[in-house]
């Protein structure tokens, strides 16, 4: 009996340290005029005793052209293969019209461990930008790969890139042994891991801003209840199990508190929970519906969605306490806000006769951007580096993932055949 | 759905039993005592003699919702397998964004209050839910809202808070797949769930 029911639970939910691949695919799907050019030419590998499992190269010419500030040359067109500094013709790389142009070598320093070396370049000025020599295994060459990435995103665009990152989401599949599936992966949608897996719904994936743990609702027990799981251990412990509505959880920047919405005291109210030691503070006490906090990134207001003018809007409150201040004003439904990490910009969804289009507000001028063309888009979400939004978008039956830049020039989706993908987070970048 | 209700309370009846039985031995013959009953219920229900049912045939103190059925000598499982009347309705509608209750939907409320509140080894589970436009967590606030509108009508009735639970799933479990209009107003809902304890 004792082992029947060990199945049963089984049955019900599966926690998961680090595990199954389930590759997300990559389709540009914007333009990418006035983007600059550069020629990401393969790695030299040819002195490993084995083949490479990932082409360095490729990752970094696909990250670089999802930016949509950059646009790497086709292969096929590349006039040369050099793999030094010293071996590069100026000349026939402005010929190409290419800007800049990236050479490197993979050596091999024992079976399995790697040195990677490269250089960017500037064609014009025919000089080196950047070079780095950076030690790397085969369990880590993406992410090797995707740090290249980053140092030449902000070598030539001054800000710090972001490839290097992780998302989250929620994947509901029908008719699958475990319905619902809580997802980590790099942001190009490969080296995905199944944090959770459930037959009962998991909703609102929010990451520690150290990136090392999710929080999230899971319906396990027949309701909603926050549970904080540590990623690397699979270790995890349940923060909220009230009455009524345990939903919504945010973390603070310094990781010591939550904001979520627990509807124990009536109506759907925001909270901060300090997660250390478990006190709760209640911040809204409006009989309407109040949710979907986010923390600006100084720590000290939290936005959230209100309908106490009789319809949703974004409000803004001290964490101190007092009087929400609203902050959106346009339009009949405007919800799920996420900020830009320099707390200009707010991208939200707007609802306006029937559509739900993802939106950017800009908060010093109130000016509101409708930045789409779909009618149900949800859960956008800034890179840390403020320069994409991550959403999901549902397209016939099932939700993809989209990254558009904030200037809305390159849009990209991570598309998937398995199952309907939902509430993408974008996480932290790593600690330097 | 009312089957699907019925049959639902029946398989969360059992899942308790067996997982109660399997983590105590010595509760074992408890469960057993607590099982048996609502069987026993079941089939003097089915024999259709109401003054067999024994115990709990307390009454619904006039509250009949116009079904026109001397409900008030059935015992509460027997009652709720009645495929007529208001108390066979256990799935509340709403407008979109709305949590406000219909004057009907009031009026079929008030006979599941009277009911619950008649019947205290009833328990009803709300479970709310929302269409899938807009926000997630704006609907899973949206559900919860729409579970309470009900909660309130059962307590004022005289249903006890520990005889009502709530719960939101949002737009997670939509009743009908699809984009339609037609889709989100089946969508938009409050099903109530019985629990004969």
């Amino acid at each position: 009996m004792k082992q029947l029911i060990t199945y049963l639970f089984a049955g019900l939910l599966w926690v998961m340290p680090v595990l199954a691949k389930a590759a997300l695919t990559i389709e540009i799907t914007g333009g990418v005029e006035g983007a600059l050019p550069i020629a990401v030419v393969p790695f030299d590998t040819s002195r490993l005793s084995s083949k490479l499992p990932v082409d360095i190269a490729g990752i970094v010419a696909s990250d670089l052209d999802r930016s949509g500030v950059l646009k790497s040359m086709e292969r096929n067109r590349l006039p040369a293969n050099p793999h030094f500094s010293n071996q590069v013709q100026y000349s026939r790389w402005r010929n190409a019209k290419q800007d800049y142009l990236v050479v490197g070598r993979v050596k091999e320093k024992s079976p399995g461990l790697y040195n990677i070396e490269f250089q960017l370049l500037d064609v014009l000025k025919q000089k080196q930008l950047v070079g780095r020599s950076m030690p790397a295994k085969k369990s880590n060459l993406r992410s090797r790969a995707h740090q290249i990435s980053d140092f030449i995103y902000e070598q030539i665009t001054g800000t710090r890139g972001a490839f290097n990152t992780r998302i989250a989401f929620v994947r509901a599949q029908k008719d699958a042994a475990r319905k619902y599936v809580l997802q980590v992966a790099d942001t190009d949608g490969f080296n995905a891991q199944n944090v959770l897996e459930s037959d009962e719904p998991i909703m609102s994936p929010s990451w520690s801003p150290d990136g090392k743990s999710l929080a999230y609702v899971s319906f396990e027990n027949e309701r909603p209840e926050i549970f904080i799981q540590h990623l690397a251990t699979a270790r995890r412990s349940k923060v909220a199990g009230f009455r009524g509505l345990n939903s919504a959880p945010s973390w603070s920047p310094d990781g010591k508190f939550l904001a979520l919405v627990l509807s124990k005291d009536g109506s759907p109210d925001i909270y901060t929970l300090n997660t250390a030691t478990k006190r709760l503070k209640r911040l809204t006490t409006h009989r309407s519906i109040d949710t979907e906090p986010v923390w600006a990134s100084d720590g000290r207001t939290i936005i959230f969605t209100s309908d106490r003018a009789g319809s949703p809007q974004l409000y803004r409150i001290d964490v101190g306490g007092g009087k929400p201040k609203r902050v959106t004003f346009e339009g009949r439904y405007n919800s799920a806000a996420s900020l830009s990490p320099d707390g200009k910009f707010i991208a939200m969804v707007h609802g306006e006769q029937g559509q739900y289009k993802r939106a950017q507000f800009e908060r010093e001028t109130g000016i509101l951007t409708v930045l789409t063309d779909s009618s149900l888009d949800e859960s956008p979400s800034f890179s840390p580096n403020g320069k994409m939004v991550l959403y999901a978008s549902t397209r016939g039956s099932s939700g993809f993932l989209y990254a558009v830049s904030i200037d809305g020039r390159a849009k990209h989706k991570l598309s998937d055949q398995a199952g309907d993908i939902r509430e993408p987070v974008w996480g932290p970048f790593e600690s330097k | 759905m009312k089957l699907y209700n019925a049959m639902k309370t029946w398989m969360i009846a059992g899942l308790v039993a067996v997982v109660v039985t399997a983590c105590a031995t010595t509760q074992e013959e408890m469960i057993d005592g607590d099982g048996a009953p609502i069987d026993d219920q079941a089939q003097t229900g089915m024999v259709d003699d109401g003054s067999s049912g024994g115990a709990d045939a307390t009454g619904l103190d006039g509250a009949d919702g116009g079904d026109g059925m001397a409900i008030s000598d059935m015992d509460a499982f027997t009652m709720l397998q009645q495929t007529e009347g208001a108390l066979a309705n256990r799935t509340i509608y709403f407008e979109f964004d709305s949590a406000k209750l219909t004057s009907e939907s009031i009026q079929i409320l008030e006979t599941h209050g009277s009911f619950v509140a008649g019947n205290g080894e009833v328990s009803v589970r709300l479970e709310g839910h929302a269409d899938e436009r807009g926000s997630r967590e704006y609907n899973i606030a949206l559900g919860d809202r729409r579970a309470q509108s009900v909660r309130r009508v059962l307590l004022f009735q005289g249903a006890s808070a520990d005889q009502v639970e709530t719960v939101s799933y949002g737009e997670e479990e939509p009743a009908m797949q699809g984009h339609t209009e037609e889709a989100w107003s089946k969508n938009r809902r409050v099903e109530l769930i019985y629990t004969v304890n």
